[in-house]
């Protein structure tokens, strides 16, 4: 077990090769009650949600979840979310555990709209089945279609005849649904999922699984890919902001949109011997370059992989970059993200 | 578990001697702790180790480790299959899944290592 934003949370449990392999190929579940959820509600919940995210909220349906970031007035990030609309006057935030508060303070910091923001994060448990037999293990348990839930939507229904949210989104690159419901029944409902996944093997799963299948899947964690200190623009997120709203952090971005970033996020595959580490120095024609944000043995592909920060102008794909791992420069090479997309 | 002819480190080696050649790895309740054992870095033939300091890394999965020399002396012999199959450490950590092999040039050291009996209540009230 270790430390994670407060939270007691088990790294592993069958291992993590094992549970990354299980979720690439049958289904995982993971408890993920750690994360933070805010609610905003009232008559301008839209537009305090719409100023607060980078993301195109204005573009969103009812029912429909969309990944944002919130940013400080100087363009770095608050924090990276899920935005859950309800309705116009009703929408659900799912942050991190270790932003929560900071997320909560912040957003009513700039909430100058006629709409009310409740920390609301002891009131859902949050369990994730994640794998290609999510659907199948998910559909057991509840009497809503999910078949008729797409991708990055959700349902409000009854889940092992609890109230609960239930949407398809995931932190791990395979198909996926997340249910989120009151904690008082958090231990039934895991119980219950495993069972109902017993006919594909299903396992629990740890931190350690969750961060090799999202990074292999190229998705950001906070602290690592993205923070206070790091804009969405060199975190490769431009496509998800809306430039044609205002948003808190916008104005600074200006500089960087005009003449495009400084440094870039890269994923990059190690071609000599070892393993890259979170906070390695990365090298570039000799000289040092930026810093690797996550690297990791990745278990599908059996490569060591990882992203790391460069100079936009030694970011083009297949360029070599070094890695400083115990004092030697060990070779890696500029590759596509993500690592790893599931058939369609 | 833990043989009787092996001496323990308080940083979890392992290491047995006979005549002056010291077999050195990690203990059982490392590769325990540290899970999927993925990449070991080892010392060359010729390198000369000290005992509590650094000779090497085994790396889980999630995390790197060093690995620290339980005698000093020169290194006579590396196990090379450790590099394509780092899972032994898993499987067989004091057999098949040795680390080095060690020209002791101080005897003496070993009698600052913990017996079996002792490691195991060291490991017990370290929990």
């Amino acid at each position: 077990m270790v430390d994670f934003g407060g939270w007691d949370m088990p790294v592993q449990y069958s291992g993590i090769i094992d549970e990354h392999h299980t979720v690439r190929r049958q289904v995982g579940l993971f408890d993920v009650s750690h994360m933070g959820e805010i609610v905003v509600t009232g008559p301008q919940a839209f537009d305090l949600v719409n100023y607060a995210a980078t993301s195109a909220v204005s573009k969103m349906a009812e029912g429909q979840a969309q990944y944002a970031g919130l940013l400080y007035e100087h363009g770095g990030f608050v924090d990276d979310i899920l935005i859950y609309k309800v309705s116009n006057n009703d929408f659900f935030l799912c942050v991190n555990a270790s932003n929560q508060e900071k997320d909560f303070d912040h957003i009513v910091s700039i909430n100058r709209f006629d709409a009310q923001v409740d920390f609301a994060s002891a009131s859902y448990a949050q369990l994730a089945i994640q794998g290609p037999k999510a659907a199948a293990t998910a559909q057991q348990l509840t009497a809503t279609d999910l078949s008729k839930i797409r991708y990055y939507r959700f349902a409000d229904g009854e889940f092992c005849g609890i109230p609960s949210r239930i949407a398809r989104t995931g932190y791990t690159g395979e198909d996926c649904f997340e249910v989120f419901f009151d904690p008082a029944h958090a231990e039934s409902l895991w119980n219950q999922i495993l069972e109902a996944g017993a006919g594909f093997n299903i396992k629990p799963c740890g931190l350690g699984a969750r961060n090799t299948l999202r990074l292999e899947a190229a998705m950001a964690l906070y602290g690592h890919e993205i923070s206070a200190t790091i804009n969405p623009i060199e975190a490769g997120l431009l496509h998800n902001m809306d430039l044609n709203k205002d948003f808190h952090g916008k104005a600074a971005l200006a500089p960087t949109l005009e003449k495009g970033p400084s440094r870039k996020l890269v994923g990059f595959e190690m071609t000599g011997r070892g393993i890259a580490r979170d906070g390695y120095e990365v090298f570039a024609d000799g000289l040092p370059a930026g810093w690797v944000t996550s690297g990791s043995p990745s278990p599908t592909l059996n490569k060591n992989i990882g992203l790391a920060y460069v100079p936009a102008d030694k970011s083009e794909l297949g360029r070599e970059i070094h890695v400083l791992i115990r004092g030697a420069q060990v070779p890696a090479v500029i590759v596509p993200t993500p690592f790893y997309k599931r058939a369609k | 578990m833990y043989p009787d002819n092996y001496r323990y480190t308080k940083d979890h080696e392992w290491v047995t001697v006979e005549g002056d050649t010291a077999t050195a790895g990690i203990t059982h309740h490392a590769q325990e702790q540290l899970g999927d054992i993925v990449f070991v870095d080892l010392p060359k033939v010729g390198d000369s180790c000290t005992q509590g300091k650094t000779m090497g890394s085994v790396e889980s999965v999630k995390a790197v480790s060093d690995i620290y020399s339980p005698v000093s002396g020169e290194v006579i012999a590396v196990n090379d299959s450790l590099s394509s199959s780092p899972e032994v450490l898993n499987a067989d950590p004091h057999g098949t899944g040795w680390l080095v092999k060690i020209r002791v040039s101080n005897a003496v050291e070993l009698d600052g290592l913990m017996t079996a009996a002792a490691y195991q209540e060291y490991l017990g009230g370290s929990h």
